[in-house]
């Protein structure tokens, strides 16, 4: 399998707080990871390095085949490059219906001028109607996002990934708020997204990632404390230290 | 493709048949044609209206659908106001000078001119120098140039600049009322080179049309001012119909996901930014001419705040929202302020509209924040959703 | 010599033995009588010296009216001091003071002209300098100060010494430096004090060497003569030294382009001028070559060429001369000056670093409380400057009921704060409260508020300016040289800030009420769930912020005018000093403040006359900085920024 992205030696501080401490870590094509830890352990911030939000003081960020340095890029342009994010909360376009949101995400040229002149084709209409398809929403489409429920507008905003077609999907914590049958329904959806693509989960939630079914990495204070298959990171002493230890502490 | 954008977008179609109908009506009952209900100066208060509504438009695509909350967009539309005004004014002043210096033994050298017209319009404030951004003043057609470009530009580079270094909500509105409060500063200088407060005058009288009388020329740019609001309402309909406006009511809704969805949110920004401030600055070019005078006190911040105001009360994010808006308080005001109002007399205190005209639209102003945020365009989504 | 010994006399006077008033004045006034009639300029000194030499009582007295054309000569040669009312005359006897009426007739008024005026005022003011009553001494010192002369220098420096007041006394020795370093006889003792001036930097001393280095300019043919301090280079603006030469006559001057014009209007015939068609006159070539042919024909001067012109200038020479002939004092003088403005624009620039400071007190005063209401609970307070505009009408309204200016103030500042405070929590609870979180509405709203607000004061105070007065003692300025001086109000709103500095530091720092509001700031929810009422936070803390804004309208409006637009003229200010300085942080308030009111008082140095400009200039300057910090000078770092 080819490495599809590359963290090494990251490092950043905020406020002398340290919140990812010379991180490495790799993510290989169409694999389905997870990442856990607990609070503070820099999950969300490493999520930031990635997409662009922050940039670390130290360290290297290399993308795809030919070896990109993420660490130059803008926002945009690092999605555009296929990493797509989910964030915790779920941020649809609340005012627009939900075949504008997934037609504002498909894979198409991003520019204003091109966005101006562009012009809706049977193509991107059948690919919106493969994703509502996909996560559920087919009966959806001309809903408002707003009016949609808290799970629905997780599969949305997960479509709306989908329909960017990146080939690393950053998911953050797809769970929560969820109910048994809509969480049994987006580990699903994840686990078919990974067959072509990376996804990577962040998720808090150990019956979740137990479903989900594929590699752990475990933060800790900033880098990673210990990496294998769920079982084997929960006998890991060190893991049970940080995670049960902390009572203690 | 026309006809679904027309079909896709009815109230483009109504909005332009209200138009159609209340132009045909003014001009029929105008002076100029013939039944004269209407006075000369009604006309060019509507005309003006219309100019207003235009930029309102503009507004309302810079904030309601974009979210971005300029405190600017009246700068530009002064600045369109004085590139025009400089035109109108160096033709007219050569007009005269030439009749003044026809008189003389011999004929007058191309310096002398210039001189004279210098002395003419800038005897005011104590030069006779031609600044140099008075260059092309006397080609109307590079001063209509200017009317787009200068706005264009400076919001291009002010956008550019801001949008840059990722400055937005109430900052940007901070920044924005800063950039028009120094070009007020600036044009108040009696060395701007644009005759400090006295600003640029006579600018009705159109050089060239000196014995076509008011009555016509104010129907002539009632007429160019309707137009401009019509192909500014359809461009602007057009150009957020599709896409474009799912993507820039997505920034205004949330700028972060429309980042990670791989748009380059600047880019947006700066086009719709600088679009609507050369739309502005075309408003400012026929309002001028219809309001005669033009003076940097016009481009005082309060002016852009106060178009806030219409476009707030209109209802925020539909465009003919922003036409009511600036329509009804524009108008309100000047009936109110210019005494039309009767006044009301509560015995022990009686109410004089031009005191507390400015009370009465700063409260419901706030009012309609609070409890009407969809402005008077509300009401027609009430209407719409009664009806089946 | 005599003129010492005049002084010395004179000096001698007031402590003279009064053995010699034995004499009366009219007795010694007839010995004299008539050069006392008709006194001369020549002759009068002498006549002086013997009045003076005598001792006796009231001669000042006597010069001073005289010298006011107060005194009159009777039919029997005696004089009075008179008073013409009509046709008849008051008289007072010049000894005894006795008063009596009398017919005009036979009587004449003495009419000393200007000189003699000049001479008896001259030792009217050795006799003043002497006075036993300091009064008369410090208005004699400060009349020679406001016209310094030669004949002033030796009674002043002989009167040092006896004059018992330490202040009358030294200004009497500045005096006599400033008068020695243009007058004194040699000029050793001239270049000592001028050297003596070169730490000097008061108005008069300055004026002293300038008077000194006064120069005129002069064009020569052969070399420059005199004590000259600079010659100038024609080359520079030839034109304008030419005009200088023609000026002087000393050359013919240049046909102008008006000069052309009214030749060729005069000389049109037959519709051409010369060979020339009139309508052809059209360019400036063509009337050239009419005005040639015009010059050709002797009817009008000819072009005084370039070349003619530029063999004229080198054929002078232009330069200015000391009117001061003696190059070592003007050496010495040149140097005193450079070294005395060397002090000045240092002394310069600590005055506008003292004015600097004031602004940026003002606006840390008008900010600060915008700054907590933004930083705290992210609203924008448009209404903010009309909170400022309702603190100073309530000064304004309680010095119409106190009218002691002190009780007036001290009545005023808690009260509003109370008043502001009060409408700030009112507004938030009827307003603000319901936009939490739609920062935007709250900028709109509110600056519905502060039209409302404008045109309401409008509507009860009128349109024009309001006073309120300081009191007495805020009056006036801290002067600690010519140059530095800063008023007492200034100093009195640095204090204001400072005190609001700690303040504010303290209550956020050290109380409970801080402690809540960092909390509310920092994690809304969490501090909810402590059982702290974010509602009552923000309320409280909106009231704080809006109070504080009544505060700074007092103090505003003790030395700007108040009007129902002041506010407006603060708001913008007030939003670059938070924005400049970092939201959230009452230390980036203070940098903001600083900056602001640095960069405007530093942008009107380089242009004082153009205040317009310089706040051009600083607004440009603050669009630039926000590029670059686009958080403020004091950023908040880390994820929170980022929400």
């Amino acid at each position: 399998m080819t490495t599809l992205l590359e963290v090494s030696g990251v490092s950043v501080t905020f406020d002398g707080f340290r919140a990812i401490n010379n991180l490495s870590v790799q993510f290989a094509e169409a694999e389905l990871r997870a990442i856990i830890g607990p609070n503070g352990a820099g999950k969300t911030t490493f999520m930031d390095i990635v997409t662009g939000k922050t940039r670390p003081d130290e360290g290297r960020v290399i993308w795809g085949e030919r070896n990109i340095s993420l660490l130059g890029l803008s926002e945009s342009q690092i999605a555009q490059e296929g990493i797509g994010r989910k964030f915790q909360k779920p941020t649809v376009f609340e005012d627009q219906t939900v075949r504008q949101n997934l037609a504002m995400a498909l894979k198409n040229p991003r520019g204003p001028f091109a966005v101006i002149l562009h012009r809706k084709t049977a193509q991107n209409a059948a690919r919106i109607e493969d994703i509502a398809e996909e996560t559920g929403l087919s009966d959806q489409l001309t809903r408002t996002a707003g009016e949609l429920s808290h799970g629905q507008k997780q599969w949305l905003e997960i479509g709306m990934l989908l329909a960017q077609d990146p080939r690393l999907l950053l998911v953050d914590e797809p769970a929560a708020g969820m109910t048994v049958e809509e969480r049994e329904k987006t580990t699903d959806i994840l686990r078919r997204a990974a067959e072509t693509r990376a996804v990577v989960v962040v998720e808090h939630d150990m019956e979740f990632v137990r479903r989900l079914n594929c590699k752990v990495t475990v933060l800790h204070e900033g880098s990673v404390l210990a990496e294998g298959s769920l079982d084997h990171v929960t006998s890991d002493k060190t893991v049970i230290d940080v995670y049960l230890g902390r009572s203690d502490a | 493709m026309r006809k679904s954008f027309i079909a896709e977008n009815p109230s483009v179609l109504w909005f332009l048949l209200a138009l159609s109908g209340f132009t045909l009506g003014v001009v029929v009952l105008s002076e100029a044609g013939g039944v004269a209900v209407l006075s000369t100066s009604f006309v060019k208060t509507l005309g003006k209206t219309l100019c207003l509504c235009l930029i309102a438009v503009a507004m309302d695509v810079v904030w309601g659908y974009c979210g971005i909350l300029s405190l600017g967009h009246f700068a530009f539309f002064g600045i369109g106001g004085y590139a025009i005004g400089m035109w109108l004014m160096y033709a007219r002043t050569e007009t005269i000078v030439l009749e003044s210096l026809a008189s003389q033994v011999i004929p007058p050298t191309p310096q002398e001119i210039s001189d004279a017209i210098g002395n003419q319009i800038f005897g005011v404030v104590g030069s006779s120098e031609f600044p140099a951004i008075w260059a092309f003043a006397d080609s109307l057609f590079l001063q209509l140039a200017m009317v787009v470009l200068v706005p264009g530009l400076l919001a291009l580079v002010f956008g550019w600049l801001a949008f840059r270094s990722r400055v937005t909500g109430v900052y940007l509105s901070i920044l924005t009322q800063a950039m028009t409060l120094a070009l007020a500063l600036y044009l108040f200088q009696n060395d701007s080179g644009l005759r400090g407060n006295n600003g640029l005058s006579g600018l009705q009288n159109i050089p060239g049309f000196e014995s076509t009388p008011q009555a016509t020329i104010s129907i002539v740019f009632f007429l160019a001012s309707a137009f401009a609001l019509g192909a500014g309402y359809v461009f602007f309909a057009w150009l957020l119909s599709g896409k474009m406006g799912s993507v820039v009511k997505g920034i205004r809704d949330n700028e972060a996901r429309v980042r990670f969805l791989g748009y380059n949110v600047e880019s947006y920004k700066l086009l719709i930014f600088t679009v609507t401030a050369i739309i502005s600055g075309i408003a400012g070019a026929l309002y001028y001419p219809q309001a005669g005078i033009i003076n940097p006190g016009e481009i005082a911040p309060i002016a852009s705040i106060y178009l806030a105001v219409w476009v707030a009360i209109g209802g925020r994010g539909r465009l003919y929202g922003a036409v009511i808006g600036a329509a009804v308080v524009s108008l309100l005001s000047s009936w109110f302020t210019g005494g039309g109002a009767p006044d009301i007399n509560l015995g022990f205190y009686t109410i004089q509209w031009t005191d507390w005209w400015l009370v009465l639209l700063g409260l419901s102003f706030v009012a309609v924040t609070l409890f009407f945020p969809k402005g008077i365009g509300g009401l027609f989504d009430y209407l719409v959703r009664k009806q089946p | 010599m005599r003129r010492l010994c005049l002084a010395l006399f004179v000096l001698l006077w007031p402590i003279a033995p009064h053995d010699a008033a034995a004499q009366d004045l009219q007795a010694l006034l007839q010995q004299n009588a008539d050069e006392i009639t008709k006194p001369s300029r020549r002759s009068v000194g002498e006549v002086l010296e013997r009045l003076a030499a005598s001792g006796v009582q009231g001669l000042p007295v006597f010069l001073e009216r005289w010298s006011d054309k107060g005194v009159w000569k009777g039919p029997d040669g005696l004089f009075f001091f008179g008073e013409a009312e009509g046709d008849t005359l008051q008289l007072t006897d010049i000894d005894t003071g006795a008063v009596s009426g009398a017919d005009k007739d036979g009587f004449t008024q003495l009419k000393p002209n200007g000189g003699v005026r000049r001479v008896i005022g001259t030792t009217l003011v050795q006799f003043q300098l002497s006075d036993p009553d300091p009064e008369r001494r410090r208005s004699a010192v400060e009349a020679i100060g406001r016209s310094p002369s030669a004949e002033q220098l030796e009674p002043l420096q002989a009167s040092i010494d006896n004059d018992p007041d330490p202040v009358i006394r030294a200004r009497k020795e500045q005096l006599v430096v400033f008068l020695s370093a243009q007058f004194a006889d040699s000029t050793d003792e001239r270049i000592a004090a001028i050297q003596s001036l070169s730490a000097d930097t008061s108005v008069e001393a300055r004026s002293v060497l300038n008077r000194i280095l006064s120069t005129r300019s002069f064009i020569t043919a052969g070399e420059p003569e005199g004590n000259v301090a600079a010659t100038e280079d024609a080359s520079e603006d030839p034109e304008a030294f030419y005009a200088r030469l023609v000026g002087e006559g000393l050359a013919q001057a240049r046909v102008s382009a008006d000069d052309i014009r009214a030749a060729l209007e005069a000389n049109v015939s037959d519709g051409r001028v010369g060979t020339v068609p009139v309508a052809q006159l059209g360019t400036d070539a063509a009337r050239e070559r009419a005005y040639t042919g015009l010059a050709d024909a002797g009817r009008v001067p000819p072009f005084v060429t370039t070349a003619a012109r530029d063999a004229a200038l080198a054929a002078h020479r232009f330069y200015d001369r000391y009117d001061e002939t003696d190059s070592k004092v003007t050496d010495a003088a040149r140097a005193a000056l450079t070294s005395v403005e060397q002090r000045v624009a240092f002394a310069q620039t600590a005055d506008l670093a003292l004015d600097a400071l004031s602004l940026a007190s003002i606006y840390f005063l008008a900010a600060i409380g915008l700054a907590i209401t933004f930083g705290v609970m992210g609203v924008i307070n448009m209404a903010h400057g009309e909170f400022i505009m309702m603190g100073a009408y309530t000064g304004y309204v309680v010095q119409l009921f106190i009218p002691d200016y002190t009780i007036s103030i001290l009545v005023a500042l808690p009260l509003a704060f109370a008043l502001t405070f009060g409408a700030g929590v009112t507004m938030e609870r009827l307003v603000i409260r319901h936009l939490y979180h739609r920062p935007l509405e709250t900028l709109l709203a509110t600056f519905g508020i502060s039209i409302a607000l404008q045109q309401l004061a409008k509507n009860i105070f009128g349109t024009q300016a309001r006073p309120l007065t300081s009191p007495g003692w805020l009056d006036g300025a801290w002067i600690i040289s010519d140059v530095i001086q800063i008023s007492y109000i200034r100093i009195a709103i640095f204090v204001l800030a400072l005190v609001f500095l700690a303040l504010i530091l303290f209550v956020l720092k050290k109380t409970r009420l801080g402690l809540e509001v960092r909390a509310v700031t920092q994690n809304p929810g969490m501090a909810a769930s402590m059982g702290i009422n974010p509602e009552r936070i923000n309320m409280l803390t909106f009231g704080f912020g809006s109070g504080i804004a009544g505060i700074a309208g007092v103090a505003i409006g003790l030395y700007a005018k108040v009007t129902s637009e002041m506010g407006a003229d603060y708001i913008v200010q007030s939003f670059m000093t938070v924005v400049v300085g970092g939201v959230g942080n009452v230390w980036g308030t203070l940098a903001g403040a600083s900056l602001i009111g640095f960069l405007q008082k530093g942008i009107e140095w380089f242009n004082p006359a153009n205040t317009l400009a310089a706040q051009t200039y600083m607004i440009l300057f603050i669009i630039l900085f926000i590029q670059f910090r686009p958080r403020g000078i004091v950023a908040l770092k880390g994820r929170a920024a980022a929400d």
